[in-house]
């Protein structure tokens, strides 16, 4: 798991790419092998998406496979499931997670409940890619984590990938898979690792390993985890950007961290974390997303009640506050270095 | 506080909230109902554009009239043959929901649901649609099913949760799933299978497919967000799709008004999303064919979707969990203009020297034994009334294709709760 190149690779060739084009080539695999693929969504056809992550699709398979939709996030998921229906593999965009709730109802109530309620009759393999995420200044509807309301939701897989290699493998499983998945991407690593450190030079891709990504088809099998950084002090756990702002951290700090990325929050990896966990002793959970009921809640309890015996520190949450997303104040509110750093010093202060 | 801003040169706003004509107790007056004759709706080509269409939008598609008499340009000129097995199929359909009904009241099932009175409006369309063609039904349309000859023991078996049920008592009595007969999953969230159809449409057609599908919904959902971005889907990318909404004039206790009903037709509503709107009666087995094979034909033709709206009355309460007295007039069912679709049928058929009284009569008893015979056999396989009928672990089952590790842990703490305290679940 430790190994970047241990999935089966189909082709050899591999070549730089940004978490945006990486997101791009695995649509555009996956469309060259299923006919039944199809992407739609705001602005994803002609335009190529608000973030390119669609760009040149629709000129390579048409405009019945790649689609302008209107403005209606209820229609595309609702449209998208009953295409699924049909027996196609739809890949609708929501443009920005913080617009996913209009969507809801076809998701929780229909995507999410189609193979249970029909016992198999119909099934619903839709994959809603939508960028999510802070740190870009986006205010209060352009940077939100709502993972932790569709983890809650029974029936659909959640995924969040923190590197191109990840988001390409992950998102190519993701739209093979039979069951409804939200694909959330964070974007404030779209084009590089954030490191939590605004005030410094923003990174690219083009240096980190994981920016070096295959041109053809392999996958990274979902509800697998991945330790990023092993280490015997604490394990971390996270995913999307704030992986790369605890890397930073441990390496500023010096403390021996075990880093574990969750890519895919259900079905979770729990055998990963358990182990780590009852390695360390001590486990801290990191995430962008809002604290009350945020998916940390979920992983806290789930370490308590498996590795109670083995804790030698209270479980830390280290998250954004409970608050709406704030424009200016922006780097307040974000998990950085700082808040991250006091969590380290607090949970190691016994050791 | 609004006192205070309000500029008193001015008279105060007033809320408008809508009031049914009709309370319990009042005596029922349809005269304002409007009833046109039957000729006085033209039949448009099925190529004609979106925009020719609001006077049909606005007016009253009608073939048979109440003597019993058919003409104007919609009627369809079906055979003597055909418009038995209507009327059979109308007839089966308020036989099944009466004995359903009763079962439910005898304790045999948690729950059920009549069409009374609307059975013309699914019964109609299924006989005017290929069998291939995909129906999103509410679940009001159990006409559907039934005329495409499903098996009435299929649905009885998922009504009572059964051994047999198909969808292994996951699912509420009456949201049958039927993938074979072309009948797609009902789900209890209103409108939601609005935009699913378009979709399924829009699958069909990308794929260069003949298929169609068609969807239905109350008025009362058209309120429903889903209702709006399914017309506006189905307008964008002109799906081959019929969007049937059955007026049938309440959803639960709130009258037609407050859809919307008080200021336009619900078949208006396709005149803004640029879609071929047509009103019709829905009481009117003949009207209800053959609007829904001008709209097949469009569909089928690349000419795009139809709304349809059925103008039809919920003869019976909205559920076995309904009191109708408790909020409208007992009159109105038999005052309601348009009459009783299978009466209309069946006066047509005789007025035509091709059925009578007796055969009638003879039918209603035939069908009635039908469903007893259907109802015994299917109570064989047991009823909810008698507990479960499934294997306890296959609640986890079909969340996920694969079961993951956390409902495989759940599952097992279940069937370990089941034999620590004696197991209550257990099934014989």
């Amino acid at each position: 798991m430790t190994d970047l190149m241990d999935h089966t690779a189909e082709a050899a060739t591999t070549t730089r790419m940004n978490m945006i084009q990486a997101i791009n080539s695995a649509m555009d695999v996956m469309m060259a092998r299923d006919p039944d693929v199809i992407v739609m969504g705001e602005d994803v056809g002609y335009f190529g998406g608000v973030f390119r992550a669609t760009a040149g699709l629709q000129a390579k398979y048409g405009k019945t496979r790649v689609f302008d939709t209107p403005i209606t996030e209820c229609g595309i998921v609702g449209v998208a499931v009953g295409m699924g229906a049909y027996g196609l593999r739809p890949v609708p965009e929501i443009q920005f997670a913080d617009y996913i709730y209009p969507a809801l109802d076809q998701l929780v109530s229909e995507a999410a409940r189609l193979r249970y309620r029909s016992a198999g009759e119909f099934t619903s393999p839709i994959t809603v890619r939508s960028p999510f995420g802070g740190g870009i200044f986006g205010g209060q509807t352009h940077s939100q984590s709502p993972e932790g309301i569709f983890t809650h939701i029974s029936g659909v897989k959640t995924v969040i990938p923190s590197t191109p290699y990840d988001a390409k493998g992950l998102l190519i499983a993701a739209i093979e898979d039979n069951d409804p998945t939200i694909f959330f991407e964070p974007k404030r690593i779209y084009n590089g690792p954030f490191n939590g450190h605004w005030d410094r030079p923003a990174e690219n891709w083009s240096k980190h390993p994981a920016g070096e990504v295959p041109t053809g088809y392999y996958k990274i099998e979902l509800g697998k985890a991945k330790v990023v950084r092993e280490g015997e002090a604490l394990t971390i756990l996270a995913y999307g950007t704030m992986v790369h702002v605890c890397q930073q951290v441990v390496a500023d700090t010096g403390v021996d961290a075990e880093i574990v990325d969750l890519r895919t929050l259900v079905p979770l990896d729990i055998d990963t974390i358990e182990a780590s966990v009852k390695k360390t002793g001590r486990c801290m959970i990191v995430h962008e997303a809002t604290r009350t009921s945020g998916f940390g809640s979920e992983l806290s309890a789930l370490v308590q009640e498996r590795c109670f015996y083995h804790l030698e520190a209270p479980i830390e949450r280290v998250t954004g506050f409970d608050t709406p997303y704030p424009h200016s104040l922006e780097w307040a509110y974000f998990p950085g270095p700082v808040r991250i750093g006091e969590a380290l010093k607090k949970i190691m202060k016994d050791a | 506080m609004a006192s205070d801003t309000r500029r008193t040169n001015l008279p105060p706003l007033a809320l408008h909230v809508p009031e049914p004509k009709f309370r319990p107790g009042d005596a029922v007056d349809f005269v304002g109902v409007d009833v046109p004759a039957v000729d006085a709706a033209r039949r448009p080509d099925t190529a004609a554009q979106a925009s020719e269409f609001p006077d049909l939008a606005y007016g009253l598609v009608r073939v048979l009239d109440l003597d019993g008499t058919a003409g104007g340009a919609w009627d369809p000129k079906l055979s003597p043959d055909m418009m038995r097995r209507m009327l059979r199929s109308m007839a089966l359909v308020r036989a099944f929901d009466e004995r359903m009904f009763r079962a439910q009241r005898q304790g045999k099932t948690s729950f059920y649901m009549k069409c009374t009175g609307e059975e013309a409006v699914a019964v109609a369309a299924a006989h005017a649609l290929d069998y291939e063609d995909m129906c999103f039904p509410s679940y009001r349309q159990q006409g559907l099913l039934i005329a495409r000859g499903w098996s009435l023991v299929d649905m009885m078996n998922q009504i009572y949760s059964n051994s047999a049920d198909r969808l292994q008592g996951k699912q509420l009595p009456i949201m049958y799933s039927v993938k074979e007969a072309g009948f797609f999953s009902i789900s209890g969230n209103l409108a939601t299978q609005y935009p699913q159809a378009v979709g399924w449409a829009m699958a069909s057609a990308a794929k260069g497919d003949t298929r169609i599908s068609a969807v239905w919904c109350g008025e009362g959902s058209t309120a429903e967000g889903d209702f709006h971005s399914a017309c506006t889907f189905a307008s964008v990318y002109r799906a081959p799709v019929i969007l049937n909404v059955v007026n049938n004039q309440w959803a639960i206790s709130s009258f037609s008004g407050f859809a919307g009903a008080e200021a336009t037709t619900f078949a208006a509503r396709a005149v803004g999303y640029g879609i071929a709107g047509l009103r019709v009666d829905g009481n009117d087995a003949l009207a209800v064919y053959a609007a829904t094979q001008w709209a097949a034909e469009r569909a089928r033709t690349n000419q795009g979707p139809t709304l349809i709206e059925h103008f039809t009355y919920r003869a019976e309460g909205h559920s076995t969990s309904d009191d109708p007295g408790q909020y409208r007039s007992a009159g109105e069912a038999t005052a309601w203009p348009l009459g009783d679709p299978i009466a209309r049928l069946k006066a047509h058929l005789i007025a035509l020297g091709e059925w009578d009284e007796d055969r009638h009569a003879a039918q209603d008893k035939e069908l009635a034994e039908e469903v007893k015979v259907a109802q015994k056999e299917a109570e064989k396989n047991g009823i909810l009334g008698h507990g479960l009928h499934q294997p306890l672990d296959t609640l986890f089952d079909g969340v996920f294709e694969e079961m993951p590790w956390h409902l495989r842990e759940q599952q097992a703490q279940m069937m370990a709760e089941e034999a620590a305290s004696g197991r209550p679940w257990d099934r014989k």
